[in-house]
């Protein structure tokens, strides 16, 4: 809880939401008969809407990008360090729009939502999403906001993805596309451990084929190490070590002692595992993780992300942490070299940081002043 | 802007398609882009220099020259610009040629190490010449590979090289003539364009 709201939040913030009746066709072929978005935003819209910035969330994320939904909240929300006054998203500058996906389970439909032609939660029934139906649905909640154009569109991980979509599918409704920690398809390490946390969810016995909310129940266990298995990809060995090293939270290494040895980083991911679990739906995490894999930006262009990119007219932004090995700078790099072979602009950095893939999300000051140096540029275009 | 860098600007097409290599804070790069609208990309390691680029607007790769070029297409830009920079690289030779690779031009400055200035410090005092033009210490200097005005020749010609035009500056702009007249004794910078 804040004693005080700090100077540079945007405050206290409410959630909208918005109904749209028109069916959505998706990328599996199955149409969405209407869906609803919940969203926050952040700062004013201008007079000619041109100072617009969409942020898309990562995997697990949602609508709640910054502020505070009230004084009793614990934590602002998931991006409060690069969204408020003065921070390298300014909401003094931009109108800052964060929503949750469909698909999601916050409150957008998703698998949780009830299904009209049931009467009964989707569940496992949910047609399986694409990052391009994702932005389909955005371009919905573009409209209905007046935005034409978006001065940026921002994303970090799968974030990123969305935003790399956007820029091939609508060229001209984003002038700034901005790609943090992210690739243009997964590599097979990465798909195992999307497959390992899947797994970790199908064969907990409460999960009964995805039918759970039938039972009033939930997969409590299988999402926790669904949980434990993603946050270990996120952080990088510095980070872990850094943060609990070998530390004991009880237990004794003595020999003959009764109580087991428990380190810290055991009871952290556990902790880490049972708040997710308590608060996210099995069906949408599997959803999202299969959304993730499928993600390839070149595969309807001849696999080759030269002649992708050669549909995009904005301006890219891609920037990399030296320690994520979820979404190396490697891949960040692949996404540069096509964007220069397709002669587009782009500005690329590399941050030195011990944060893993998570250090997207924190207050790294190279980062912070880079990013803020970008959006600058950004915001004198509007 | 330093004034080496205003007279290359005449070698450059406007509109045209330029890659910098370790540019630096931008200054020449963002001066191109308002006086030539070239599209420019510049490579750079500078933590805090590419963040003064990219506050100029300008599209900045954080790209280390010294571990190679690869991830450049073939004749992919117009013009590859690298001002002071090629005595800062390890492998100068393969820059140059990796430079006209990428690019269907070249353009090259450097301080001229045969400059009287140098030799006389290096005659009279026996120790490496600091300068304004080169102001490290021997032992904490980025420039790893300095060379002369006849050495660049020299190598662009085993190379096969062609030198498209060259320009010499002196140490202080009232000396033009000298510094064209004998280049190797009185540029202090030289500055080629160059091409396969």
């Amino acid at each position: 809880m804040p004693d005080a709201i700090p100077a540079d939040s945007v405050g206290i913030v409410e959630t909208q939401k918005v109904r749209f009746d028109e069916p959505l066709m998706l990328a599996c072929g199955r149409e969405l008969p209407g869906f609803d978005l919940v969203y926050e935003s952040y700062g004013e819209l201008n007079a000619t809407g041109s100072n617009a910035v969409l942020i898309c969330h990562a995997l697990s994320g949602h609508h709640h990008a910054a502020g505070y939904h009230s004084m009793d909240e614990r934590k602002p929300g998931w991006w409060d360090e690069c969204i408020g006054p003065g921070k390298p998203i300014d909401t003094d500058r931009f109108f800052v729009v964060s929503l949750n996906n469909i698909g999601g389970c916050h409150g957008s439909t998703g698998p949780t939502s009830i299904n009209p032609e049931t009467g009964k939660p989707w569940g496992p029934d949910f047609p399986p999403l694409r990052a391009r139906d994702w932005v389909h649905s955005q371009v919905r909640l573009a409209d209905h906001l007046g935005i034409d154009c978006w001065a940026a569109i921002i994303g970090g991980s799968l974030g990123g993805m969305q935003a790399m979509r956007w820029s091939l599918e609508y060229p001209d409704r984003l002038k700034h596309c901005v790609v943090i920690a992210a690739a243009m398809k997964l590599s097979a390490q990465n798909l195992a451990f999307n497959e390992l946390a899947r797994q970790a969810i199908v064969s907990d016995p409460a999960f009964a084929d995805g039918r759970y909310m039938d039972n009033d129940a939930i997969p409590a266990q299988g999402l926790a190490l669904a949980r434990m298995v993603g946050h270990i990809t996120y952080l990088s060995d510095e980070a872990m070590a850094n943060k609990f090293g070998r530390d004991l939270r009880s237990g004794s290494f003595e020999l003959g002692e009764a109580d087991s040895v428990e380190f810290q980083v055991q009871s952290y991911l556990r902790y880490q595992g049972s708040q997710f679990s308590g608060s996210f739906d099995a069906n949408t995490y599997i959803l999202m993780t299969r959304a993730l894999d499928y993600f390839d930006l070149a595969r309807e262009y001849d696999n080759d992300p030269v002649k992708a990119f050669a549909h995009a007219r904005c301006s890219f932004f891609v920037a990399s942490f030296s320690t994520d090995w979820r979404f190396s700078p490697a891949r960040s790099r692949e996404i540069v070299d096509a964007l220069i072979e397709a002669d587009r602009p782009v500005t690329y950095v590399e941050i030195e940081a011990d944060e893993g893939h998570d250090a997207f999300l924190m207050p790294i000051p190279r980062y912070l002043d880079v990013f803020s140096a970008y959006m600058r540029r950004v915001g004198e275009g509007c | 802007m330093r004034h080496d860098l205003t007279h290359i600007q005449r070698w450059i097409a406007p509109g045209s398609r330029v890659l910098d290599l370790g540019c630096g804070d931008g200054q020449f790069l963002k001066t191109l882009q308002e006086q030539r609208q070239v599209r420019g990309t510049g490579l750079e390691i500078d933590e805090a220099n590419i963040t003064e680029c990219v506050a100029k607007g300008l599209n900045i790769i954080e790209q280390n020259v010294d571990l190679g070029l690869g991830n450049f297409p073939d004749q992919s830009f117009d013009t590859v610009v690298m001002a002071h920079a090629i005595q800062a690289v390890h492998y100068p030779d393969r820059v140059l040629e990796e430079m006209l690779r990428i690019g269907r031009e070249g353009i090259v400055t450097f301080p001229n190490f045969a400059h009287w200035r140098c030799r006389l410090h290096l005659g009279t005092r026996g120790r490496m010449p600091v300068s304004r033009f080169m102001p490290y210490t021997w032992y904490d200097t980025p420039n790893i590979h300095f060379c002369t005005v006849h050495d660049f020749e020299a190598l662009c010609e085993e190379r096969n090289i062609r030198i498209l035009n060259r320009y010499m500056v002196g140490n202080t702009d009232n000396k033009p003539r000298l510094a064209r007249a004998w280049p190797n004794l009185f540029a202090a910078t030289a500055i080629y364009h160059i091409s396969h």
